[in-house]
């Protein structure tokens, strides 16, 4: 029952970490672009959804705000600010999308204040499901895994199955053919990095009520998002998706179950202690071993 | 070989800060000695990430977590020395403990860099931020040695009878010559046949391996010592602030060193005073102005990167054709 | 005697391609022996197998004896096989004399030195401007890489391979991009290398393989379908039908 539970939550965070992960990815893979303020959309979503749902008391309207907002700040940063630095190394991308996290971090900061904002689960899904004798699991978490289900197999098919998705592998998979086979590149990246924005937005909206909407809350999961783009391979949607169940398997179960399984052969309060920093760093383990085998990851865009 | 504006800067900056305790004295203004150690701490780790990445080559985001494990083994031995009843060996002397960050830090870059310099270049970014992560991560979950609270030290290290870190003076004319040695070492290392090759590996890399050099070696050596410096800066902070937390090692100071490093100007020998200097003094100046001072620092490093890439340092040396 | 160089069924293929198919060859010591073929032949595949940056999925090459087969190219240096690149290769914002040091560098000692200035080894700088003057460019020893004509470029190019005194010398189309004056110039170059080592030459300018080749080896989609002295080369049908054609002289 347990482990069902847990599996259940492993699929939750792994859905919703894939959506961070999708958009890093093919911004990654598309434009060449390392950037470190993507988990600041995760909070913008968050803290956007937050307070349209309080003021209006919809969640379908605070959802759509939240998505909007992400979608239109990233595709003005991308216009104004971004599209400097894609022929400029790695160093002034990393220095630039720094900076937007301290000017994202502050201005939050400043419009919210410093101290963690509340965002209530929305009543219609306040309550739990007996999903079998004995695990009864919370109605808003199994939301979360239906939404990101949802919008997963949303986004497969229009990479898939749409022009805008022919011209995202063909720019993932080699740059320069695209543009000289006339794919407009810069629509193209300004609208790959909204959407990208905006699937932040909508895993930071999902996850409020359930995570602490607080400044920071992107720095923190920007560091899995990243483990996931390294395992899954770069540009490469189905590498982010296979990425993120990884991992969040890892984490989920290792968190759960690893105190129990060290208290086997350490006494019980290290391992309490342990367990949760040892689930961490398996995460970067397994990373780690994954890349000493496959140095590409494991599913990457490219040939 | 840079001579002419280099060294005279170098001269006139050392003399400066040998004098700045007298005259800080005489003005009443000790605050500053405080404040200048720092910055000789953040120099010397700003140095060391621009060994890394202006010499080597290497974008690093793990240089934070290097700091703070040098920080963390100087805190860790100095209790461990205190207490009845013993897990690790302690010692309080200076000579043993900030040795031993610089091991720490030299052996944790050793293994971070044998992983991450197996994959492809984008990737290395990735995986040094991967691991500075797991090294938070891992002392944030050690309870015994502080965890989320951070570990205290009861008093600076032992350097010599008659000679007291306590004394705040005492203690800034250390970690001056610490970093002028540093300095002079990193000022050979980079002209020596090591250095040479660093350069050569990250103008062309396949051509140096085409030559004959064994590329990933020089690149671990080169990463290492950049920990052994890391390591060293570390133990001067927790001395200093005699105290050291997870938070230290939270990525975003990584960032903060590299955001030193293009301010000072990278590849450029006095880029680590130049980077933690000005860093620290736009710190001051705007959170005088507005405790939003963060915004300001943001839009500050944009404009330097968009259009002063090449940084501080860079004002003193003739554009390389 | 045993060949310096030698491959027996080398294999590679890319995804569908065949681009290395069961090449045997062999290049006897101090011969100018060259390797020609119509584009796409493989003949840059087969030059890469050779210097270690591509892996074969089958056969073996033999260096002086020794199995190379999957020995990584900065191994293969020592062991005293050097290449230089159909696309020029070099460090740029260096002098020439600077480049060349590097290369001198790798087979001089271990460079994990860091106190010594490299600039106070002479020894280094006289072996650099030995191979200055090998390749012609003594009086250009000062001038940044940036600032060379593209012949002196191609010069230097083969200078950062003869630096580290090699036994056999791969060099990939030494000529591509040249005028008629530059290519007279590397042809005498070449020439000058055969009594200090041996040459194994992709090219793609006729006139100059039958003037410098001691051997040729003609590669068409990955085979090998003639060996052999220039007049053999020169008589033979299937090259004739495969390639010549128009070109030959």
């Amino acid at each position: 029952m347990l482990f069902l539970e847990q599996t259940l939550n492993a699929l939750q965070l792994g859905l919703m970490l894939f959506l961070i992960a999708a958009g890093l990815t093919l911004v990654f893979g598309i434009m060449d672009l390392v950037n470190l303020a993507h988990g600041s959309f995760y909070m913008l979503g968050a803290y956007v959804a937050a307070t349209v749902a309080a003021k209006s008391g919809s969640f379908a309207a605070a959802f759509l705000v939240a998505l909007a907002a992400a979608a239109g700040v990233g595709m003005l940063v991308e216009w104004l600010l971004l599209r400097r630095v894609y022929g400029r190394g790695h160093l002034s991308q990393v220095l630039v999308t720094f900076a937007l996290i301290l000017i994202a971090n502050e201005t939050v900061r400043w419009i919210w204040g410093a101290n963690p904002i509340d965002m209530g689960v929305p009543r219609s899904l306040a309550g739990s499901v007996a999903l079998a004798p004995g695990l009864s699991y919370s109605e808003y978490r199994l939301a979360i895994i239906v939404a990101g289900l949802a919008l997963a197999a949303a986004l497969f098919w229009m990479v898939n199955c749409t022009r805008l998705g022919i011209w995202i592998r063909a720019g993932a998979s080699n740059r320069d053919m695209a543009r000289a086979l006339g794919v407009d590149t810069s629509r193209l990246f300004t609208l790959v990095f909204g959407l990208g924005a905006a699937l932040s937005a909508f895993a930071g909206a999902m996850l409020g009520p359930i995570l602490s909407v607080q400044v920071g809350m992107g720095e923190a999961i920007i560091i899995l998002a990243f483990v996931v783009v390294v395992i899954g391979g770069i540009g490469s949607v189905r590498g982010a998706l296979l990425g993120s169940i990884v991992v969040a398997a890892v984490d989920t179960y290792g968190r759960a179950f690893l105190p129990s399984a060290l208290g086997a052969f350490l006494p019980l309060d290290i391992a309490t202690h342990l367990g949760p920093g040892l689930s961490q760093v398996s995460i970067f383990v397994l990373m780690a071993a994954i890349l000493f085998f496959r140095p590409r990851g494991l599913m990457p865009a490219t040939g | 070989m840079k001579l002419g504006a280099t060294w005279w800067f170098g001269i006139v900056a050392v003399v400066l800060l040998v004098l700045l305790p007298p005259i800080a004295s005489f003005t009443q203004q000790e605050f500053y000695i405080g404040v200048a150690t720092r910055v000789l701490a953040y120099a010397i780790a700003v140095s060391s990430l621009n060994l890394v990445l202006g010499h080597g080559g290497m974008l690093s985001l793990a240089q934070g977590s290097l700091l703070g494990a040098g920080a963390y083994t100087t805190a860790i031995l100095t209790v461990e020395a205190t207490k009845d009843v013993t897990f690790l060996p302690g010692a309080t002397s200076a000579w043993i403990t900030w040795p031993a960050a610089m091991l720490v830090g030299a052996l944790l870059g050793l293994a971070i860099a044998s992983i991450s310099l197996r994959t492809r270049a984008i990737f290395f970014l990735m995986i040094t931020l991967a691991f500075n992560q797991m090294l938070y991560y891992l002392f944030f979950s050690m309870k015994v040695y502080g965890g989320d609270d951070g570990l205290g030290m009861a008093a600076r290290s032992d350097l010599l009878p008659g000679l007291a870190l306590e004394n705040d003076t005492v203690f800034f004319y250390v970690a001056l010559a610490l970093f002028a040695i540093f300095t002079f070492v990193q000022h050979r290392l980079v002209h020596s046949r090591f250095g040479r090759v660093l350069e050569g590996i990250r103008i062309n890399e396949p051509r140096m391996q085409a030559l004959g050099f064994d590329t990933y070696r020089y690149k671990l050596v080169c990463f290492a010592i950049g920990g052994a410096g890391s390591g060293l800066a570390g133990a001067l902070l927790v001395n200093k602030n005699l105290f050291v937390s997870p938070g230290l090692l939270d990525w975003l100071q990584s960032g903060t060193l590299l955001v030193m490093t293009i301010l000072g100007g990278v590849g450029q020998l006095w880029g680590g005073l130049l980077g933690a200097a000005a860093y620290l003094v736009i710190e001051e100046l705007l959170s005088a102005y507005t405790q939003r001072w963060q915004i300001g620092l943001g839009v500050a490093l944009i404009a330097v990167t968009l259009y002063a890439p090449r940084g501080l340092g860079a004002l003193f040396v003739p554009r390389r054709p | 005697m045993s060949p310096v160089l030698a491959t027996t069924s080398l294999r590679k293929r890319f995804g569908g391609i065949t681009a290395t198919d069961d090449v045997s060859l062999d290049v006897a010591a101090h011969e100018v022996h060259a390797l020609i073929g119509p584009n796409g032949a493989g003949k840059s595949t087969l030059i890469g197998q050779l210097a270690g940056t591509l892996r074969p999925d089958g056969g073996t090459i033999l260096c002086n004896g020794l199995d190379v087969t999957h020995m990584p190219a900065h191994k293969r240096v020592a062991h005293g096989l050097a290449r230089s690149y159909q696309i020029t290769s070099t460090f740029r914002g260096l002098t020439v004399l600077d480049n060349l040091v590097l290369a001198v560098q790798a087979t001089a000692g271990s460079s994990f030195r860091f106190w010594r200035p490299a600039s106070a080894e002479a020894s280094l700088y006289d072996r650099a401007r030995e191979v200055a003057a090998l390749v012609d460019l003594s009086a250009r020893e000062d001038v940044l890489v940036d600032h060379l004509s593209h012949g002196e470029e191609r010069q230097l190019e083969v200078g950062l391979a003869l630096a580290s005194r090699p036994r056999v010398l791969l060099l990939d189309e030494p000529m591509a991009g040249m005028g008629k004056e530059e290519s007279a110039r590397m042809l005498h170059l070449i020439e000058r290398l055969r009594s200090s080592t041996t040459v194994l030459l992709v090219e793609h300018d006729m006139a100059a393989v039958f003037r410098l080749a001691d051997r040729i080896t003609v590669l068409v989609y990955g085979r090998v379908i003639a060996s052999g002295k220039p007049d053999e080369i020169r008589r033979d049908r299937e090259v004739r039908e495969a390639y010549l054609g128009a070109a030959a002289s």
